[in-house]
């Protein structure tokens, strides 16, 4: 076990830079210089915060979507799912990482658990109100044509929620790059293990940049969930016509 | 699946919540009722008073820009934009740039819990029934009562959605204000080479159950701000 002070240690090589030394001397709140020279730094801390991000939304999804469909066939299901999800969403993440510390340890699993148990809520709202908000009309027309139950939920009440569903992934997602910055205190990596190390000097430039990675991630993921979204929905694009 | 000696920590959590223990660094006594108490205290009342201040600030602008139906694009952006900060970023920069202290905590705090608020708050009021606005300007109200009397309390659930959003954010982030030099529930999280693996529990647990009791308080609040009517229409 590893505290993640430990792992906050800065070696001398922290303040490499080739270039120009009186920018981190006059420390300002931003010093490209160092960001040009250091910027290796960064690459695994992100790599680990992409991973981090897309395993805890992705089984998120997969669990919540699955929970979803379970309480749109037996309706009596959504009130203690939603109060179920509701506690995991409100109990703060880092304090949920060390309750899982006698089960799990400190480790990357514990982060994605903690980051999966937050997702759930925002997620299962949304495929929950998508699917209720799938006008009668349109169910009563594909019974009418003869579908069963489950070529119904798949060709007609998925795609109509489709728009709550991907809004509902896309701030999870969000919320979950930032908050996947808490997961070093859970040891598992992420980039901030680098805002942990800028805390502890008095130099602004670290924070900044890995914050600033995050902050980017978090639009990125967004705008690329959008447009799946978009290409998913190509009736409601017509429709805007 | 769980470890022999998990239950034990569980049971070291409890001793030393209510008897203490000696510091994982020796000498002093840590822990105890009164100690956590403190911190308990501590997270509740910069929570609190960083909840206020994104209310007081977030609400009445809501309102306006709601009830006149501009500004969509900052309201909506601004709920976006404020879930991609990163918490620990925030207080860290806080903490190195701006510096340490409770005001400072506050602010930082309170720019977490401005963005869900103000968002739902536009939405809420634009959600409300254009007739009964108009109704009301039928009936001879003003700008300002047609807000407070008509729009305002249509619009509390998805208002009261927004303040409790912005609760659990401002609590959890609480947690890491040790970082920006305010000792909360959290100190006993993150200073694990002071108060050992059952300090960390307790506080795990005591901050968990800490944003559930806000949670419900809210939740109370909600209800009791909810009007009869509306009460009415969901049973």
């Amino acid at each position: 076990m590893i505290d993640f002070v430990q792992i906050a240690a800065v070696d001398d090589s922290f303040f490499k830079d080739r270039s120009d030394g009186g920018c981190i001397q006059d420390n300002n709140l931003f010093c490209p210089s160092w960001v040009v020279d250091n910027y290796d730094r960064y690459v695994d801390p992100t790599l680990q915060h992409l991973v981090l991000v897309l395993v805890a939304v992705g089984v998120g999804f997969l669990i919540a979507f699955s929970l979803a469909i379970l309480a749109h066939r037996r309706k009596w299901l959504a009130s203690p799912f939603l109060a179920a999800t509701g506690v995991l969403y409100t109990i703060p993440s880092i304090s949920f990482f060390f309750l899982l510390l006698p089960i799990t340890g400190r480790g990357t699993t514990t982060a994605i658990i903690a980051l999966t148990a937050f997702t759930l809520q925002i997620i299962f709202r949304n495929v929950i109100t998508g699917l209720r908000n799938v006008p009668n009309e349109v169910t009563e027309a594909a019974r009418g044509v003869g579908l069963t139950p489950k070529q119904m939920l798949w060709r007609v009440e998925i795609p109509l929620a489709m728009p709550e569903i991907i809004a509902g992934l896309r701030i999870a997602t969000v919320s979950t790059v930032a908050l996947a910055t808490l997961a070093v205190f859970a040891n598992g990596g992420g980039l901030g293990g680098e805002i942990i190390v800028g805390s502890n000097l008095t130099f602004k430039t670290g924070i900044i940049v890995a914050g600033s990675i995050a902050v980017i991630m978090a639009i990125v993921f967004d705008a690329l969930i959008l447009l799946v979204g978009r290409l998913m929905t190509p009736w409601t694009r017509a429709a805007a016509l | 699946m769980i470890p022999v000696g998990a239950l034990g920590l569980f049971g070291d959590a409890f001793d030393f919540v209510f008897s203490g223990q000696e510091a994982a660094t020796g000498g002093v006594q840590v822990g105890g009722p009164e100690a956590v108490f403190d911190l308990a205290v501590k997270q509740v009342e910069v929570t609190l008073l960083a909840l206020g201040v994104a209310i007081l600030l977030a609400l009445p602008v809501g309102l306006i820009l709601g009830h006149r139906g501009s500004g969509e694009f900052v309201a909506v952006t601004a709920g976006n934009a404020g879930r991609a900060i990163p918490e620990l970023a925030l207080i860290a920069l806080m903490a190195t740039a701006v510096g340490v202290g409770l005001f400072n905590l506050v602010v930082a705090l309170a720019i977490l819990g401005i963005p869900p608020i103000l968002t739902n708050t536009f939405v809420g009021i634009r959600q409300v029934d254009r007739s009964s606005v108009e109704a009301a300007k039928g009936m001879g109200m003003s700008d300002r009562e047609i807000i407070t009397k008509v729009e305002l309390p249509l619009a509390i659930p998805t208002i009261m959605g927004g303040v409790r959003t912005a609760s659990i954010n401002i609590i959890a982030t609480a947690t890491i204000a040790p970082l920006a030099g305010v000792l909360t529930l959290g100190d006993l999280i993150i200073s694990r080479n002071v108060y050992g693996d059952a300090g960390v529990l307790a506080g795990a647990v005591l901050v968990a159950l800490l944003a559930l009791s806000l949670e419900l308080a809210l939740s109370g609040v909600q209800w009791a701000l909810t009007s009869k009517g509306l009460k009415l229409q969901r049973a």
